[in-house]
């Protein structure tokens, strides 16, 4: 019980020293008892109702899952629950959260920096504050909606292919991948403006007082201090990006296979359309069209596995990055 | 008392001769002259500690405001190579606002103005380009502040023109070296410049920022109580280099510690409440104070 006896070893023979009342909880009240065993069973119910998701999601997802299934492009066809894979879904969602956080993550990063740093005209600071408050706030469905509403201008056709009556379709992978970045570029933001206003004042003083510019300190001093949150907000947003679907289901066409639009290679993939696992998941469920919920459940499996890859992620950076300053 | 008697640096007084007399006495803002003051510029004080050169910066009835709120009223200053000015006053007196406006650092805060004129060698600092002002008046901060960089790089940045990578690190090397030798810090890191600055001791810190503020061989040193966060120990370290480092440059030290005030200090300036009380030699401003407030103040009645 005395902790002064046990860690140093006193010539003297010390008494120990009573237990401390109180520590005990038949010493408790009963409305302290009542409230930490209400503490006790919501941190147990979070971690069951996550631990029913995973362990349900990978049994029946490993009862479905094969390799078939992985490597090949689905199909579409009568017998829908044997004919097919998910490659193109896997491909799908890849492509469009790598454009989506290739646009969030400058974007957001500059509009964070610019916040911070220079921050004036201070009306403009506030707009663009509670602007990026909007966008994180707006349903995904409301920004797929107004994305469609742009990309089918004729202004952005060569994003998208244009129908023969010369009507804009404003569905592809770049037009998604956009509408995508507004998603994720809320997270990012936030996690750098936190990081650099977590910065203390004298290291950008320090700077400036060796004659250093604004812009020179931001790139050599501050920009480097931050990284480990921009890689976490970043990481975060592409868990947000692979995670949704009405931006898929509005934008990205949503057709089975991916189907490239024109004969540019690349461009071509990027100007067509395609669908998400995500999606993949919603048209085979019941709630769908296609009727083969084996294959639902073995794509929710694997998207699950991405979002648990991505979080894990985020969890190492923050890591290593408190490891290493 | 040995660190304090100075050297005459020849270099300094063949290099600009024909400068004004470097001394002047005891001006006092706000306070009655006494008669006997009023015996002119002419006169060389005997009880001068350090040689003084030719004047560095002066300060022209500077008043600096934050919002609506003077922080510092009607200041007028000069600071010469060769010595070290300690600024001593109670806490909120605005010593630290005026040695930042030294080199525009003030102009970083939100809603503070300035009144008057700051000179550097005979400039107006205002004139000058800001990066190329805060080259020549370097500063020192309270908290020991490098960057989370190695010691050499903690240095070098402070070397190379903004953020460009040429100098190579090869060119670098005997000026890094050079001003952490000035810094008396080179014999203890020598070994691995490469070591994370952070895991620098406090003391060792402040003396490597002070190596990184005197890399680029500046004309001032700024010193915003760059003891205040160290122990005894450290200070005396650091107060023996403000004495070997004075001999090339002007300091000009904050400080609420009087005892360092009279240690490091040449010449002593006492501000209250935004104004400049006395100014003069350190030990006359100890020994026989002028005004009243400073009467008080050096005697521990107040502050």
């Amino acid at each position: 019980m005395s902790v002064a006896s046990a860690s140093a070893p006193a010539p003297a023979p010390t008494a120990p020293r009573p237990a401390p009342r109180g520590d005990r909880l038949s010493s408790w009240r009963w409305r302290h008892r009542l409230a930490f065993l209400a503490c006790w069973a919501c941190g147990i119910a979070v971690c069951a109702i996550t631990a029913a998701i995973v362990i349900y999601m990978g049994v029946r997802g490993v009862q479905y899952l094969n390799l078939d299934l992985l490597l090949h492009r689905p199909q579409a066809g009568l017998a829908q629950s044997t004919t097919g894979g998910i490659l193109d879904p896997i491909a799908g969602t890849v492509m469009l959260t790598i454009i989506g956080i290739a646009i969030a993550t400058p974007l957001a990063v500059v509009a964070a920096v610019w916040l911070v740093e220079y921050g004036r005209p201070a009306p403009l600071a506030r707009a663009v504050e509670s602007g990026i408050e909007v966008v994180a706030g707006t349903p995904d469905i409301v920004i797929a909606i107004f994305g469609l509403a742009i990309f089918q201008l004729p202004l952005f056709a060569p994003l998208s292919f244009t129908a023969s009556g010369g009507g804009v379709f404003g569905r592809s992978f770049l037009a998604a991948g956009a509408m995508m970045s507004l998603i994720a570029l809320p997270l990012v933001f936030g996690a750098t403006r936190e990081g650099l206003l977590a910065l203390p004042t004298h290291l950008r003083e320090a700077s400036w007082a060796l004659g250093k510019t604004r812009i020179c300190t931001i790139r050599t001093v501050l920009l480097p201090q931050v990284r480990r949150q921009i890689a976490t907000g970043s990481a975060l947003g592409m868990g947000r990006i692979v995670g949704d679907t009405a931006v898929v289901v509005v934008l990205l066409g949503a057709t089975l296979q991916i189907e490239p639009q024109g004969n540019v290679p690349v461009l071509s993939t990027l100007r067509g359309t395609g669908s998400t696992l995500t999606t993949y998941v919603y048209g085979n469920s019941p709630a769908g069209e296609g009727n083969a919920p084996q294959k639902a459940y073995a794509a929710a499996f694997v998207l699950l596995l991405i979002v648990l890859a991505l979080n894990a992620a985020v969890d190492f950076i923050g890591r290593r990055g408190k490891g290493s300053s | 008392m040995n660190t304090r008697d100075h050297v005459v640096d020849p270099f300094l007084d063949d290099a600009l001769p024909s400068l004004p007399p470097p001394r002047r006495r005891v001006r006092l803002d706000r306070t009655p002259v006494p008669v006997e003051s009023a015996s002119g510029p002419g006169r060389a004080s005997t009880r001068t500690r350090g040689p003084g050169g030719p004047e560095r910066m002066r300060i022209e009835n500077v008043t600096i405001r934050y919002g609506e709120k003077a922080a510092v009223k009607d200041v007028s200053l000069s600071i010469h190579a060769g010595e070290a000015l300690a600024l001593i006053g109670p806490s909120g007196c605005g010593k630290t606002t005026l040695l930042r406006t030294l080199n525009r650092l003030t102009e970083t805060t939100a809603g503070a103005t300035r009144d008057g004129r700051v000179l550097l060698d005979g400039e107006d600092v205002e004139q000058l380009e800001i990066t190329r002002l805060r080259r020549r008046v370097a500063m020192v901060f309270q908290q020991p502040n490098p960057f989370p960089m190695s010691i050499f790089d903690n240095v070098a940045y402070a070397l190379r023109v903004q953020n460009r990578k040429t100098p190579r690190r090869r060119e670098l090397e005997p000026q890094v070296a050079e001003a952490l030798r000035r810094a008396g810090l080179y014999d203890e890191v020598a070994g691995d410049l490469d070591r994370p600055a952070l895991r620098l001791s406090g003391g060792q810190q402040q003396r490597l920022c002070i190596a990184r503020a005197i890399a680029t061989n500046p004309e001032v040193l700024l010193m915003d109580e760059p003891c205040s966060a160290l122990d005894p120990r450290s200070t005396a370290v650091i107060e023996d280099l403000i004495g070997e480092l004075r001999r090339d440059l002007a300091v000009v030290i904050v400080t609420h510690n009087l005892a360092q005030a009279h240690r490091v200090g040449d010449k002593v300036a006492f501000m209250y409440l935004g104004d400049l009380v006395e100014w003069g030699d350190a030990d006359q401003v100890f020994a026989a104070p002028r005004a009243e407030r400073t009467r008080d103040y050096v005697a521990g009645a107040f502050g």
